[in-house]
């Protein structure tokens, strides 16, 4: 679903991401973890079309991206970012914010698929009138993912999606991406530094350090502590050193 | 310079902690009667946002806005009470006996002022140091936070500095002064995982080499539990469960559990995370 090949992304002389190549099947949910400069958010964004500076292969559903993407690229790709309270627009009404895509992709029902998404990530209708600043994080990151959605895209990209929110919330919107990903038969990307949040979510994962891929490995490897490269190594000790309690 | 201490007592005491905020509402209730006490130890201050936790770390700084109404049957550090405490005596508190580090350093910095600058500055406010002392303590508080180019990092203004750098050069200003209490309200949020690590072991070595007290305010239990001493677990403004670190796995409230259970995992596979029932008598005010 998603072929991406010897993907460079050089900003200035800062070569933020080098030589990386990884490809997606239908249906799955490949994880991309690192520090922060590692360039996982950097390879994510290439992948959306919100870094033009690329040069590689990118290849969506079999077709190769150029640097514009057409209405038809976001229907099939969305995107939900880590901070809920800066990727809504402060002034405009959840209703408005649902619209805007259905307005762009030409869809006549508006009124019942924002009745159907709002259900969908278990807001209340209630909501839907109300402001951004009206709401929980975990409210907001819900009518973000719900923005994402209500175009049906094939292809999801997370970056960082349940970072900012507290635990309990994290894991009402985690149970709620892995239930839509199995209604919806979703491919998604997943940019994370939380390897827990990766195994839970992700089958496979590529580990990045200093731009490049250092690792490729599945969910099993990852529990298991089979990773091969140190720095694998580390973050998953890291990991398990702050997780015992 | 320290000032004394009761005898015997905890160097801080808090005892049924009220804040309140009006609010469009009516009147907000941050914290509703909260008690702990903290001697020469790490407590940690646990919670998810609203609980109640920053404000009770500020209320002893005497740090809440104006609006804010604070009573308490005890709220005092060291001798001071801080309820009735002087500005004057406050500033002496605040940088120089308790100091106090944020969750990003790039909004706690001053952005126009170098490094160096700004910890030669707060040990000027809290002792009579000529420029030139305050310049050479600086660079020492620099090297006792582990930086190995403290010349270059004092040279360095905050945006130079990457967050973790920043975040040294924080707890540096900080314990310039020797406080004798640290607050740190999540110090490592805005860092990486390793980073955080070290930072946090970091404040641990510190904290016990000066035999200071450490108030970690977080909302990650785990991570608390991993450097204090003991635990007090706050929802909606109480303390539901006050305990061991190292009796975490052992905690009896339904809150501590839930908040436990819905973490992620890397050893164990959940195919569905448990998600917390909040319990209503949870809010209901304690005797």
């Amino acid at each position: 679903m998603i072929d991406i090949a010897k993907l460079d992304v050089r900003f200035g002389t800062n070569h933020a991401v080098r030589g990386v190549s990884f490809r997606v099947a239908p249906g799955e949910t490949f994880g991309l973890v690192g520090e922060s400069g590692s360039g996982k958010s950097t390879v994510l964004r290439a992948v959306a079309g919100l870094v033009t500076e690329w040069t590689g292969r990118i290849a969506v559903d079999g077709k190769p991206l150029g640097r514009q993407r057409d209405r038809a690229f976001f229907r099939l790709v969305q995107m939900v970012f880590q901070d809920p309270y800066g990727s809504l627009h402060p002034r405009q009404t959840v209703d408005r914010i649902l619209s805007e895509p259905l307005a762009v992709h030409g869809f006549a029902d508006a009124d019942a698929r924002i009745l159907r998404a709002l259900e969908e990530v278990a807001l209340p209708r209630a909501a839907r009138f109300r402001y951004p600043h009206q709401l929980s994080g975990g409210q907001r990151q819900r009518v973000a993912i719900a923005r994402a959605l209500i175009a049906d895209p094939r292809v999801l990209l997370l970056d960082e999606p349940t970072s900012a929110l507290d635990v309990s919330v994290q894991a009402e919107v985690l149970n709620l991406l892995a239930d839509l990903r199995a209604a919806r038969g979703l491919t998604c990307i997943l940019v994370s530094h939380n390897l827990a949040v990766v195994a839970h979510l992700c089958g496979r994962l590529a580990v990045m350090q200093g731009g490049r891929v250092v690792e490729e490995l599945d969910e099993a490897a990852l529990r298991t502590g089979r990773a091969v490269h140190p720095h694998t190594q580390d973050l998953i000790r890291l990991s398990r050193d702050l997780e015992t309690a | 310079m320290s000032a004394p201490n009761l005898p015997g007592e905890p160097l801080v005491a808090v005892r049924n902690l009220h804040v309140d905020f009006p609010s469009a509402t009516g009147v907000t209730q941050a914290v509703r009667g909260v008690s702990f006490a903290i001697g020469r130890e790490k407590l940690g201050i646990v919670g998810e946002s609203g609980s109640g936790k920053s404000v009770t770390g500020r209320a002893l700084m005497g740090l809440l806005p104006g609006s804010a109404t604070v009573r308490a049957d005890v709220l005092r550090f060291g001798t001071t009470d801080i309820l009735h405490a002087s500005e004057r005596e406050m500033r002496t508190l605040r940088g120089g006996r308790i100091g106090l580090i944020l969750q990003d350093p790039k909004y706690s910095l001053n952005p126009v002022m170098t490094a160096g600058a700004q910890i030669a500055e707060a040990l000027r406010a809290h002792s009579r140091l000529g420029r030139r002392e305050a310049r050479d303590a600086a660079l020492a508080a620099l090297e006792a936070v582990q930086i190995r180019d403290p010349r270059r990092v004092a040279d360095a203004y905050p945006h130079e500095l990457s967050g973790g750098m920043g975040q040294r050069v924080m707890i540096a200003m900080m314990l310039a002064p020797n406080p004798e209490l640290l607050i740190a309200d999540e110090p490592t949020s805005a860092l990486d995982a390793s980073v955080q690590a070290e930072i946090l072991r970091l404040i641990e070595e510190l904290v016990d080499r000066r035999g200071m007290a450490l108030m970690l305010i977080s909302h990650d239990l785990p991570l608390v539990s991993r450097f204090c001493d003991r635990v007090a677990v706050l929802y909606a403004g109480q303390v539901m469960e006050e305990l061991p670190a190292a009796d975490l796995h052992r905690a009896t409230h339904a809150y501590t559990r839930g908040l436990l259970e819905c973490l992620p995992s890397l050893d164990h596979k959940r195919e569905r995370l448990a998600t917390l029932r909040r319990d209503p008598s949870w809010l209901a005010p304690h005797a």
